[in-house]
C-alpha cells in the first residue's frame, strides 16, 4: 500500500464521517418535518427567520447547540466508565459500519474507488458484524445506569436487537446465493447485468425490510424507547449530549440499512438501460454517486413515512413475529433460493 | 353472575379478513392516509393549526386568563378593599393593602392602596370574580401570559388597572350597573357575622 493510498483513504474517511453527521442533523429536521405534515402541523419553520435563512434551516444547529448546552447530569449511582463508554459504543458501532459500504461505483477501472475499505470479499457480513455490535451500547447504558427500569429496558432492547438479527441475516442470504458473493459491489454488478433483487427475491425484501426497522429502532418496533413502560428505557439516566449520541448512533444506523437496502435490492448506483459495471471516468461516477444517494435518500423517507403511519408494536407481538413469522419465512425462502439456484446452476448455465 | 348465565352476551372479536392477516395490505392503506396528510399540507396547505404570533387565537368568552382591577366611569378603580376576594382566593396570591377612602370619594370608605396579585401562584379559578361583591375584578381572555423574571409576573394595582385599559374594548364588563338593592354592601358583608 503506498502512502498515497492511504491519504485517500483517510481523506474518504473524514469525507464520510463529515457527510454522514451533516446528514444526520438534516434528516432530524426532514423527520420533524415529515411529522408535522403527517399531523396537518407545519413543524420548523422559524429558527433563522430573523437573519433570512428560509426553511428553518439552521434548525439543526439550534438543535446541536441545545444538546451540547445542557446540563449533562450524571447521577451519583451510576457505574461510571461504562455510563460513558456506552454512547460512544453506540455511536462507534455505527460509524465503522461505512467502511465498507460503497458510495458510488469501485473496481479496477474507475478513477476513484467510492469506499473506504474496497475490495472487502465479506462486506455484508461485517456490515451485519458490526451492526449486531450496538447491542453492546444498549445492554452497558441499561446496565451502567444502575436502574432497574434502565436494566430492563435495555435488556429487552437487546432481545429484540437479537430476534431481529436472525431474519435480518437471513433474508441477505438469498440475495447473496443469487449474485454469488458477499462482496456489495460484486452483487451491485449482477444486479446491473440482470435485474434488480426486489424482482428475484421479494420476500427477502419484506423480510429484510421489516427487520432493518427493528434493528434500527424505528417505528414499529422502537420498543427500546418505551416511554410509557419503562420511562424511557436503556437511556432513562441519559442527558444533554450523551442522550443525543444514542439518537445519532440510532440515524447512523439507518442511513447504513438504507444504503444496504438499496445495495441488494433496488441495484444500488444501477439505473437500467443507462448504467453497467464496466463504465469508467469521472462522469459516470458522479452521476452513479448521485443515483444511489438519491435512493438512499428515497429510502430514508419512507422509513421516516412510516414511523408517523404505524403505531408501536407490543413487545410479546414484536417477539412473536421474529421467532413465529419472520424466521420460517426467511428459512423458507432462504431453502427455495437455494435449491433454485442450484437448478439453474446446474441446468442453464 | 355465573360464567353459563343465559343473560350473558358473548361478544367475538371481529374476524379478520386474509389480508387483514397478511398485515400489508393494512400497512399499505395506512401508509396512503398519512400519505394524504403530507401531501395535504405540503402542497395544498391544508395545516390545521394557528400559527401563534401572526394569527390570534380567540378564546371562548368564558376563558379564564389574566386579572383586570375594573375602573368605574371617573376612572377610579372600582375595588373597596373588603378583602373578600382574597379570602375566596384558594391561593392566597391576592394581597391587598386597604385605606381609608379620600373624603372626595363619598361613595365608598375604603380603596385598595395597593393591590397586588401573583400571577404566578394564580390558579385561574375564578373565585375572586365571583366574591367580589362590587365586580371590580375581572379575569380577562389574555392568554399569552409571559415573563422574563418572577418579579415582571407579579402584578401590582397599576398593572391590573393597565390590563383594564388594554382590554376594555374588546371585553367590556360583564356587570355595568350597581349591585341590587337587596345585596349587602361590603362593609355590611364584613360586619356579619359568620353563620
Amino acid at each position: 500500500m503506498t502512502i498515497w493510498v492511504l491519504i485517500g483513504i483517510l481523506i474518504k474517511m473524514l469525507v464520510v464521517v463529515g457527510v454522514t453527521q451533516g446528514a444526520v442533523a438534516y434528516l432530524i429536521l426532514v423527520e420533524r418535518k415529515i411529522a408535522a405534515y403527517a399531523q396537518d402541523r407545519i413543524g420548523p419553520n422559524r429558527c433563522g427567520r430573523e437573519i433570512g435563512v428560509p426553511f428553518a434551516l439552521i434548525q439543526p444547529l439550534a438543535d446541536g447547540a441545545k444538546m451540547l448546552l445542557k446540563e449533562d447530569v450524571v447521577p451519583k449511582y451510576v457505574t461510571k466508565p461504562l455510563y460513558i463508554l456506552a454512547p460512544w459504543i453506540a455511536i462507534a458501532t455505527a460509524m465503522i459500519g461505512f467502511a465498507v459500504v460503497p458510495f458510488g461505483p469501485v473496481g479496477p477501472n474507475q478513477i476513484i474507488d467510492f469506499q473506504i475499505a474496497p475490495n472487502v470479499d465479506i462486506g455484508i457480513l461485517y456490515v451485519l458484524a458490526v451492526g449486531s455490535l450496538a447491542v453492546y451500547g444498549v445492554i452497558l447504558a441499561g446496565w451502567a445506569s444502575n436502574n432497574k427500569y434502565a436494566f430492563i429496558g435495555g435488556l429487552r432492547s437487546s432481545a429484540q436487537l437479537i430476534s431481529y438479527e436472525i431474519p435480518l441475516g437471513l433474508s441477505i442470504l438469498g440475495m447473496v446465493l443469487i449474485a454469488g458473493s458477499l462482496d456489495m459491489n460484486r452483487i451491485m454488478a449482477w444486479q446491473s447485468r440482470h435485474v434488480w433483487g426486489i424482482l428475484v427475491q421479494p420476500l427477502g425484501f419484506i423480510l429484510f425490510f421489516t427487520s432493518a426497522f427493528a434493528e434500527t429502532n424505528r417505528l414499529p418496533f422502537d420498543l427500546p424507547e418505551s416511554e410509557q413502560e419503562l420511562v424511557g428505557g436503556f437511556h432513562t439516566e441519559y442527558s444533554a449530549m450523551k442522550f443525543g449520541m444514542f439518537f445519532l448512533g440510532e440515524y447512523l444506523h439507518v442511513i447504513t440499512v438504507s444504503f444496504i437496502t438499496v445495495i441488494l435490492f433496488f441495484g444500488g448506483w444501477d439505473v437500467p438501460f443507462v448504467t453497467s459495471p464496466d463504465q469508467s471516468g469521472l462522469l459516470w461516477a458522479i452521476v452513479k454517486v448521485g443515483v444511489i444517494t438519491s435512493k438512499v435518500g428515497l429510502v430514508i423517507l419512507f422509513i421516516m413515512w412510516v414511523r408517523w403511519t404505524l403505531p408501536r408494536f407490543r413487545y410479546d407481538q414484536l417477539m412473536d413475529l421474529a421467532w413465529k413469522s419472520m424466521i420460517p419465512l426467511a428459512l423458507i425462502n432462504l431453502v427455495m433460493t437455494a435449491g433454485i439456484v442450484q437448478l439453474v446452476r446446474t441446468y442453464w448455465v | 353472575m355465573r360464567v353459563d348465565d343465559p343473560k350473558l352476551k358473548k361478544i367475538e372479536p371481529p374476524t379478520m379478513s386474509l389480508g387483514d392477516r397478511f398485515y400489508l395490505p393494512q400497512v399499505a392503506a395506512g401508509l396512503l392516509v398519512t400519505a394524504k396528510h403530507i401531501f395535504g399540507v405540503a402542497f395544498q396547505d391544508k395545516a390545521i393549526t394557528v400559527q401563534y404570533p401572526e394569527q390570534q387565537h380567540v378564546p371562548s368568552p368564558v376563558y379564564r386568563g389574566v386579572h383586570r382591577l375594573n375602573k368605574d366611569e371617573e376612572g377610579r378603580p372600582k375595588c373597596v378593599a373588603c378583602m373578600l376576594c382574597a379570602t375566596a382566593c384558594p391561593a392566597h396570591c391576592i394581597d391587598i393593602v386597604g385605606a381609608t377612602a379620600p373624603p372626595s370619594w363619598p361613595d365608598r370608605e375604603k380603596y385598595p392602596e395597593s393591590f397586588v396579585i401573583d400571577e404566578l401562584r394564580c390558579i385561574y379559578c375564578g373565585m375572586c370574580e365571583e366574591a367580589c361583591p362590587v365586580e371590580a375584578i375581572e379575569l380577562t381572555g389574555l392568554y399569552d401570559l409571559t415573563g422574563l423574571s418572577r418579579e415582571e409576573m407579579i402584578f401590582d394595582k397599576a398593572k391590573l388597572l393597565s390590563v383594564f385599559d388594554v382590554t376594555r374594548d374588546a371585553e367590556p364588563m360583564k356587570f355595568t350597573t350597581p349591585p341590587p338593592a337587596g345585596r349587602p354592601t361590603p362593609t355590611q358583608a364584613l360586619d356579619s357575622p359568620v353563620s
